[in-house]
């Protein structure tokens, strides 16, 4: 990781969800031969934070994007780095296509159940009744839908070599996250097929709470919905 | 001595890109341009290339842009409604100076249109076609030799200038078959890119972006893509002229309109009329300069296109006011005929009297 301050919100656990990926590139010393692809939103200023070669793709099409790069380059280790307005909203054809291929890249999707850096709006993953922005009532089904469960939705494909959802609200979670992240790099060196790691994170700031009680309303509001565990692994 | 071979334009277009060295297509399905994504998913192997049919044309682009951004050759094709999906793509290739070829035959428009030929296009491709203030370099081919030979050309202005290129023929150009040379020594080796994503290895990290939020930053980028196109608008101008010694009128049309042209202009010349031609080749950078020279010669000319006038505003922003100036045009899939051109700039001599 490059030695600066983050634009990131303090509290926020974008900056814990980066150092993961930093570890996981370094245990497998990796650094010299990684292209990361940042998403639009909060995760756009990740070419400012890691060492690595990246470019920032269209709102939604880093996996389109990542595919490009790896098919011209495949011993490099490729990976994308999207939140959840980005990956399961606009993106979502590119996401589920991409999987579909099975294009040997790593997913890393950060879901806070809300757009970050546009203010805090409804997201495909905001949950039922959770107030936004665009859904000052709270998210209703008759008019929004449902939270869309992305993990669990691409482990249907077969291309998908690794699906899971972790979380980062407390230190043993972080850990979990971080064996998460590190496993699915490690089957995108063997060449398994696309990895993808879900990462549950808070976005107190447009929740409108306070960093601990964030990372609370993880644990008891988003876990009950958004489950952990591995959905997919080859 | 470089082979001759009876071709099809779309087939000659593919050739050509493999010649330049492009190895990486990845394009979707739409109608007249299949061939060339049928003739690649087949050959791309065989030179060990990659060709990925994308499950849209916003994938497509975003995986020429992948492709591009990890220091390769890269090209996608479609039709109209295609090509409007990828005007995000472009945009971001733009502002990211990232090479690459997207190939245009033009169908009819607006919306699902039709498959015939059309120029409907025309703003789109010339006007950057996406957000932001940026241009496409834009080549029109009129021949399966051309459809050819541009394709190479493309690749190496798209290289050159570290901005996308797009080749904006039609359905007629991509469908007749014509023999053509197969000249290979017209390939320019690709160019470093130092600027490719490669992997940090032995150097700094580096990146590729078009977000520029800091005070000013975004404003000395524009200005320095506007300086690219100042300098293409100087030194890659490409057309085609005909006649304009002793013409006493000048038609400008480009790509299949131009052959048609050149019919009529041969009638007109049996008859006694003296008609030139200026066929501009690259759209962007238009060639403004010769039809600014021309029109003090002879202050009478006739654009004629397959639209209700596209070209023809740039035509007026290259002349003064008092040049005589026509216009014919047939949209829709309308093909017009050369005994239609003849009849046009007859009518121009009449309405002055001749």
């Amino acid at each position: 990781m490059v030695d600066c301050q983050t634009h990131f919100c303090p509290g926020c656990t974008h900056g814990t969800a980066h150092r993961l990926v930093a570890e996981a590139i370094d245990y497998f010393d990796i650094q010299e031969k990684t292209i990361g692809v940042c998403g639009v939103g909060c995760a756009v200023f990740m070419y400012d934070y890691f060492a690595v070669d990246a470019i920032e793709a269209p709102h939604g099409r880093a996996p389109a994007v990542a595919t490009g790069i790896k098919r011209v380059q495949p011993d490099k280790i490729v990976f994308t780095y999207q939140g959840d307005g980005d990956l399961a909203s606009i993106g979502t054809s590119e996401i589920i296509h991409t999987a579909n291929r099975g294009e040997s890249i790593t997913v890393i999707f950060v879901n806070n159940t809300v757009y970050g850096m546009t203010g805090g709006q409804m997201a495909p993953t905001t949950l039922l009744g959770q107030k936004t922005t665009t859904t000052p009532s709270g998210r209703d089904f008759r008019n929004d839908g449902y939270p869309i469960r992305m993990a669990e939705m691409l482990a249907n494909l077969e291309g998908v070599a690794y699906s899971t959802r972790v979380s980062m609200h407390n230190a043993k979670e972080v850990i979990r996250a971080k064996k998460a992240i590190r496993k699915a790099f490690r089957m995108q060196i063997d060449d398994m097929g696309l990895t993808f790691v879900e990462l549950l994170s808070a976005c107190h700031t447009n929740w409108r709470v306070k960093p601990l009680e964030g990372q609370k309303r993880v644990e008891e509001e988003l876990i009950p919905y958004f489950s952990l565990g591995v959905f997919k692994e080859r | 001595m470089a082979e001759k071979i009876l071709e099809k334009g779309n087939i000659a277009l593919a050739k050509g890109a493999i010649v330049a060295g492009c190895r990486y297509y990845f394009g979707y399905p739409i109608t007249p341009q299949n061939d060339i994504p049928e003739y690649l998913s087949a050959e791309m192997p065989k030179v060990g290339g990659t060709f990925i049919q994308a499950e849209s044309e916003v994938a497509s682009i975003n995986m020429v842009l992948g492709a591009s951004a990890a220091g390769a050759r890269a090209m996608t094709s479609s039709s109209g409604p295609g090509i409007s999906l990828m005007q995000e793509g472009l945009s971001y290739m733009a502002g990211s100076e990232l090479p690459g070829l997207v190939v245009n035959v033009m169908r009819v428009g607006p919306g699902l249109g039709g498959i015939a030929p059309s120029q409907g296009d025309y703003f789109q491709a010339t006007r950057g076609g996406g957000h932001g203030d940026y241009f496409n370099i834009v080549l029109a081919p009129a021949s399966v030799q051309e459809m050819f030979d541009l394709a190479i050309k493309a690749f190496d202005l798209s290289d050159k200038y570290r901005n996308p290129a797009m080749i904006l023929c039609d359905a007629v150009l991509g469908q007749m078959k014509e023999p053509i040379i197969l000249n290979e020594m017209k390939h320019e080796r690709p160019p470093a890119k130092p600027w490719a994503l490669t992997g940090a290895k032995g150097r700094k990290s580096q990146f590729l972006k078009t977000l520029y939020l800091s005070d000013g930053e975004q404003e000395v980028h524009n200005l320095e893509l506007k300086e690219k196109y100042d300098i293409l608008r100087k030194e890659d101008v490409i057309f085609e002229e005909n006649g304009l010694d002793d013409a006493e009128i000048v038609v400008v049309a480009f790509g299949t309109v131009a052959r048609i042209v050149k019919t009529a202009i041969q009638i007109a010349k049996e008859e006694g009329i003296k008609v030139g031609l200026i066929r501009p080749i690259t759209l962007f950078p238009f060639p403004a300069e010769v039809i600014r020279k021309t029109v003090k010669k002879i202050p009478r000319i006739l654009v004629v296109e397959m639209n209700t006038g596209q070209m023809v505003d740039d035509v007026k922003l290259s002349i003064e006011d008092k040049v005589k100036l026509g216009f014919y045009g047939r949209p829709g899939g309308g093909i017009p005929t050369p005994e239609d051109v003849l009849r046009h700039i007859k009518v121009m001599f009449d309405e002055e009297g001749f």
